[in-house]
Parts: structure tokens; C-alpha cells; sequence
């Protein structure tokens, strides 16, 4: 689903300029449940950032399902991202002026789907997520477990290929954090591809498979004993 | 091109974030609202001028005389200088060509007129047919003089419309017979003038009948003519200075004599006139555009702002799947509707609020304050495009800034 072979990225500080991401090789097949662990400036961001197309990598390869991502345009970019795949934020990033259920939709409204048949398919997604009667709640009503149930539930209404999702649980106490992942879980269990970003241990050990990124380069990537126990060694 | 999902994207943006619309349209509507009122005021005191300077003919020439200054040719200073009917005949010799329109005049001040015990005075003239168009005469009821009044002396009258009123009260003055001074006269005419009240207070009667009346012999008091009106201000004002220089040649005055034939060309006024009204133009247009101005400027820094609080939510926005082109054209079609609703409001504000001043500031020299339809489209186009414009640069920006950036924007 995600194949990525010698990924470089740096940025720009000043006259010089900062090596990030020094030459990744990361395969992520379908329905896995990934998580990259880092401390901050490790570079997982920046991982996510490329793999979620909001950034582009300097060199190496990356395909996205298959498909070879280069010389990508701000529009084709933004197709892709609205085809294949759902963003969740550390910050929920919903709009502060629309409800639950126009928040839900709206990845359907680039699309093009017509109002009714969005909102309809918006109600069904918030029902997975348990909030159906919240639907016309703003986020400002909604509590912070909430609000991330209705980032969830607005990456999976377009039905993609990879659910991202940056530090997911960095906003909430360690219940909400724990039924956020829960709900993860139950997506991944339905064939769903997540790819988790976090520092939280425990929150990487619920996921199927670590990989962990020190500045810029991957030190270890193994399977948790969540479905079986052979560890994977780089 | 009409998409309801999108304007309905848009309504919905527009009405959640209500101090930011009201914000923004106050701003439009206040500079229309301004532009609309400063510009109908300059348009009032426009035609404040116009209506003080249209009384006449703006190419007419009026001749006076007086007592000499200067002794000349053996003749001593202080003659009283007389036309006669003879000069008259001179003036339309000589000047054919150039004389569109002619008539001597004589003229009583005070003239005590009565009809059925009301009574008031007048100003009478004795004129020809061709005083009307001079005087800018408009006929309401009845004719003017004719040529065959002039031959036949008859004892008729052209009233003005304050005239009418003050002697007649509301009824009709044509047919009845009004008396001067212990003459009767029939009424044939009633005339207003765009000059106003004032030039609607003359009598006028024929030219032979009054000078039998009141002068000796064929006395005339002083002539008005207006000239052929292809000739430009410069060839006016030449014309009217040969035609001093033979009028006083022929009456034995000193060519530098100023007081014994005096010519007033209104040439020489209109032209100063036409002057003061371009400034005022320039004047007005000046305002008219600073304002605008001063409005796309407010309408741009909202813009921006409103961009700027919006960065994060661009980038939400395009993490979801927004192409560039559905961001600006989202940004774009918010700013043009509010500038365009905005703007019109404040332009109808504007257009009432002159209808109610009215001519409330006539003693401002403001005089129907109004403003044209075409200013008023013109305004509202200007301020579409402004408003497109206002909106483009930052969308565009907006549109541009990587979607990373715009998330971490807090």
C-alpha cells in the first residue's frame, strides 16, 4: 500500500540546510497497523507529512498504492489525498463554525456528492463512531474523546486506501486516548490500512507493528505480540 | 456556472462568521454610502451654478448707455448718450452675418399694475418677437409678441409667471386685461423663465406701443442680441468689441470711454463659468475616486485579515481533498458577494438619504443633490472588480501556502 525506497528530505535553515529524513526504506502492505515512534525531531512528521502528500520528499521513491508519486501538482495532490487517503490530527483540525455531521462531510463535498446523499452517508460514519445523536453539535459543544471520534469518522467517510493519523492521542487523557485507539483498532479489524504516528509507548504497543525513527533514520521495525509474537530485526 | 452546493458552502461561511461579514461589508458600504453622498452634494452645488447662470442665453450681448467721460471731438464730458431706432437699423446692417437674434428694449421700473383691486409692481419692457429666446423665455399659455403686435401697437402683454400668480391668483390671466398705469392691456402670453422668480416678474409689451408710450420721438434704452452661436468665445468677444468700436464711432465717443456705451458680453462670463464648473468637476471625480479608493484599500486589509484568520482552515480544507482552484474560487465568491450586496446597500442608503435632503440645503447652495445612473453602475462595477481583485491576491495566497504550514498555523 505504502512503498517507500530511499527517501531523502531536507529543509532549509538559513544558508544551510537540515537533513531530516536520510534515505527511509518502509514497505506498509495493505490492512497493517503501523505505528512510527520518534521523539520530536526525529523526523516522523516529516514522514507523515510526505506520505500524507502535504509535502514533497527531495529524493528516492514513494508509491502510493502502487502508484509512483512525483511531479505532483497542488491539484493532483489534493485528488489523491481526497481518493486514498484520511487525516487525523493531534488537534482534531475540525472547522470551528460547522457541526459534527457538515464536518464529516465535507471530504465528500470535493468530491462532488451531491448535499444529500453527503449527509446521509456523514450520519451513517458518525453512527460508527457513536456520536449520531451529537450530529449537529459544533466542536466548540463537543468534548476532546468527541471531537476525535468526528476526525475519525471524517477521514473514513470517503472510504480510503490509509488512515494517517498524527499523534492521535496527544490531545487526550489516557481513557479517551485508550477508546480512541480502541475505535482504531475495530477500523484496522475491518481491513482498513492505519498508520499511526506517536511518542506514547503505550500507545504504539497497541498497534500490530513499530517502527522506530531516530534522527532521520529507522533504528528498529518489529511486529508487537498484539497478533503474534515474532519480532522482526532490521 | 451556477452550483448550489457551492453557493450554499459559501451562504453557510458567510452566515456562521457574522461579525466577519458584517465587518467587511460596513467597510464597502460605508465608502459607497460616502462616494454616493459626497458625490450627489458636488452634484448639488453643480447645479446650483447652472441654475444661477442659465437664466440667459449663455451667447447673448447686452448694450447700455451712459454719460460720457472723456470730451472727444470738440464734444464735452458728460452727454448723455441716447439709441434711437436708427441704431438699431445700423446694428442689423452691419452685423448680419454674426446677429442671430435682435431686439431694442425699453424698460420702466416700479410700473403700478392692476386687475380687480389686486395691484403690484412691476418691471415692463417694450421688446420685439426675438427678446424671448433672449431671455430664455419659456411660453406656458397663450404667444409671445408678434411682428404684427409690434406694427399694429397694440395694446397686449406677455406676463411672467409670478405676475399670473400675484394678480390673478390661481386662475388663468390669458384674455383678461390687465392695467398700467391707466392703461388697459390684454393679456396674450404667460411665460416662465429657468432664470427663476425673479425674470418671471416682467411685463413685456411691444416695442412700438411702449415707446409711444413712454419715450419721445424713437428713443430706445438699450438692445440685447445674441450672436450666431457657431462663433466660438473667441470670435464672440471680437465681434463684440468691433461692434463697440462703431457704436461709439457713430455717436461721437472716445473709443477709451467705458461708461457712455457699455457692451456686457456673457461670453466673457460663460467662460468663467465653464471654467469654475470643470474644477468643480475635477473636484468632484477627485473625492468620488479617493473614496473608492480609500473603500478597495479597507476591502483589501479585510481581505487579508480574513484570510489570514482563515489559514488553518485552508488547510484543513485541502488535507480533505480542496484543489487550489476550489479554494480561491470559494474566497473569491465570498468577497465579490458581500462586496457586491454590501456595496448596493449602501449606494440605495446613499441614493434615499439624497431624496430625503431634497432641496433641504438650498440655502448651502446645494440644489437637488443627486446622483446620474451611470455613476451609480459605474460605482457598483468598480466595486465588483474591486472586490474580485481584493479577494484574488490573498486567495491565491492561501491557495498557494502548503497545507502543512497552514495546519500548524495557531
Amino acid at each position: 500500500m505504502i512503498k517507500i525506497e530511499k527517501l531523502h528530505k531536507s529543509y532549509p535553515i538559513g544558508k544551510d540546510s537540515l537533513h531530516v529524513l536520510k534515505g527511509l526504506d518502509l514497505h506498509i502492505k495493505e490492512g497493517e497497523f503501523v505505528s512510527i515512534m520518534g521523539s520530536s525531531g526525529s523526523g516522523k512528521s516529516t514522514l507523515l507529512n510526505i506520505v500524507g502528500l502535504l509535502d514533497v520528499h527531495d529524493e528516492g521513491y514513494y508509491y502510493l498504492n502502487g502508484q509512483l508519486i512525483e511531479n505532483l501538482d497542488e491539484k493532483k495532490a489534493a485528488i489523491l489525498r481526497n481518493k486514498f487517503l484520511g487525516f487525523i490530527f493531534q488537534s482534531f483540525n475540525l472547522i470551528t463554525y460547522k457541526n459534527a455531521l457538515e464536518n464529516v462531510a465535507l471530504p465528500l463535498y470535493y468530491q462532488g456528492m451531491g448535499r444529500k446523499e453527503r449527509q446521509k452517508i456523514a450520519l451513517q460514519y458518525l453512527d460508527k463512531v457513536g456520536l449520531k445523536d451529537r450530529a449537529d453539535h459544533l466542536p466548540s459543544e463537543l468534548s476532546g474523546g468527541e471531537k476525535q471520534r468526528v476526525a475519525v469518522a471524517r477521514a473514513l467517510v470517503t472510504n480510503p486506501k490509509v488512515i494517517l493519523a498524527d499523534e492521535p492521542t496527544g490531545a487526550l487523557d489516557s481513557i479517551t486516548s485508550h477508546s480512541v485507539m480502541e475505535l482504531l483498532k475495530e477500523i484496522n479489524r475491518e481491513g482498513m490500512t492505519v498508520f499511526v504516528i506517536t511518542h506514547e509507548e503505550d500507545i504504539a504497543e497497541e498497534t500490530d507493528r513499530i517502527v522506530r525513527l531516530k534522527d532521520g533514520v529507522i533504528i528498529s521495525d518489529e511486529k508487537t505480540n498484539n497478533k503474534n509474537n515474532i519480532k522482526v530485526s532490521v | 456556472m451556477f452550483d448550489l452546493d457551492r453557493w450554499q458552502e459559501i451562504f453557510q461561511t458567510i452566515s456562521k462568521n457574522k461579525l466577519r461579514t458584517a465587518l467587511s461589508g460596513f467597510t464597502i458600504a460605508f465608502a459607497i454610502l460616502l462616494f454616493t453622498l459626497l458625490f450627489g452634494i458636488g452634484n448639488g452645488l453643480k447645479h446650483t451654478f447652472e441654475k444661477n447662470f442659465a437664466g440667459d442665453s449663455e451667447n447673448s450681448v447686452y448694450i447700455n448707455s451712459g454719460r460720457t467721460t472723456k470730451p472727444y471731438k470738440g464734444l464735452q464730458s458728460g452727454r448723455q448718450i441716447q439709441f434711437r431706432n436708427d441704431d438699431s437699423k445700423f446694428l442689423n446692417e452691419k452685423f448680419e452675418n454674426e446677429i442671430q437674434f435682435f431686439s431694442p428694449s425699453i424698460q420702466r421700473f416700479n410700473v403700478q399694475a392692476t386687475y380687480k383691486g389686486e395691484q403690484n409692481r412691476y418691471t415692463i419692457r417694450g421688446v420685439y418677437p426675438d427678446y424671448q429666446p433672449l431671455e430664455s423665455a419659456v411660453i406656458q399659455e397663450g404667444r409671445f409678441l408678434s411682428y404684427l403686435d409690434i406694427e399694429r401697437r397694440s395694446k397686449v402683454v406677455a406676463i411672467g409667471r409670478m405676475v399670473e400668480k400675484d394678480l390673478f391668483g390661481g386662475y388663468s390671466a390669458l384674455g383678461k386685461n390687465i392695467n398700467l398705469e391707466g392703461i388697459s392691456y390684454k393679456v396674450i402670453g404667460v411665460f416662465n423663465d429657468p432664470g427663476g422668480d425673479n425674470d418671471e416678474r416682467f411685463i413685456y409689451a411691444p416695442f412700438s406701443t411702449i415707446q409711444g408710450v413712454y419715450k419721445e420721438n424713437d428713443e430706445v434704452d438699450m438692445f440685447g442680441l445674441t450672436y450666431n452661436s457657431k462663433l466660438s468665445a473667441d470670435q464672440a468677444l471680437a465681434f463684440s468689441n468691433l461692434l463697440t468700436i462703431m457704436l461709439k464711432e457713430k455717436h461721437k465717443v472716445d473709443p477709451r470711454d467705458q461708461s457712455a456705451i457699455r457692451v456686457y458680453n456673457y461670453a466673457e462670463g460663460t467662460k468663467n463659468v465653464q471654467q469654475f464648473m470643470m474644477v468643480l468637476n475635477v473636484i468632484i471625480l477627485f473625492i468620488g475616486i479617493g473614496t473608492l479608493v480609500a473603500g478597495i484599500i479597507g476591502i483589501s486589509n479585510i481581505m487579508v485579515y480574513i484570510v489570514k484568520e482563515r489559514t488553518k482552515e485552508m488547510g484543513i480544507r485541502k488535507a480533505l481533498g480542496a484543489t487550489p482552484k476550489s479554494i480561491i474560487s470559494m474566497i473569491m465568491l465570498e468577497s465579490v458577494f458581500i462586496t457586491a450586496i454590501a456595496g448596493y446597500s449602501g449606494l440605495l442608503i446613499g441614493v434615499f438619504a439624497l431624496k430625503a435632503i431634497g432641496n433641504g440645503l438650498e440655502e448651502y447652495w446645494i440644489v437637488n443633490p443627486s446622483v446620474e445612473t451611470y455613476v451609480v453602475i459605474g460605482a457598483t462595477i468598480v466595486l465588483i472588480i474591486a472586490g474580485t481583485i481584493a479577494g484574488y491576491i490573498p486567495a491565491k495566497r492561501a491557495a498557494e501556502i502548503k497545507p502543512i504550514e497552514a495546519l500548524n498555523d495557531e
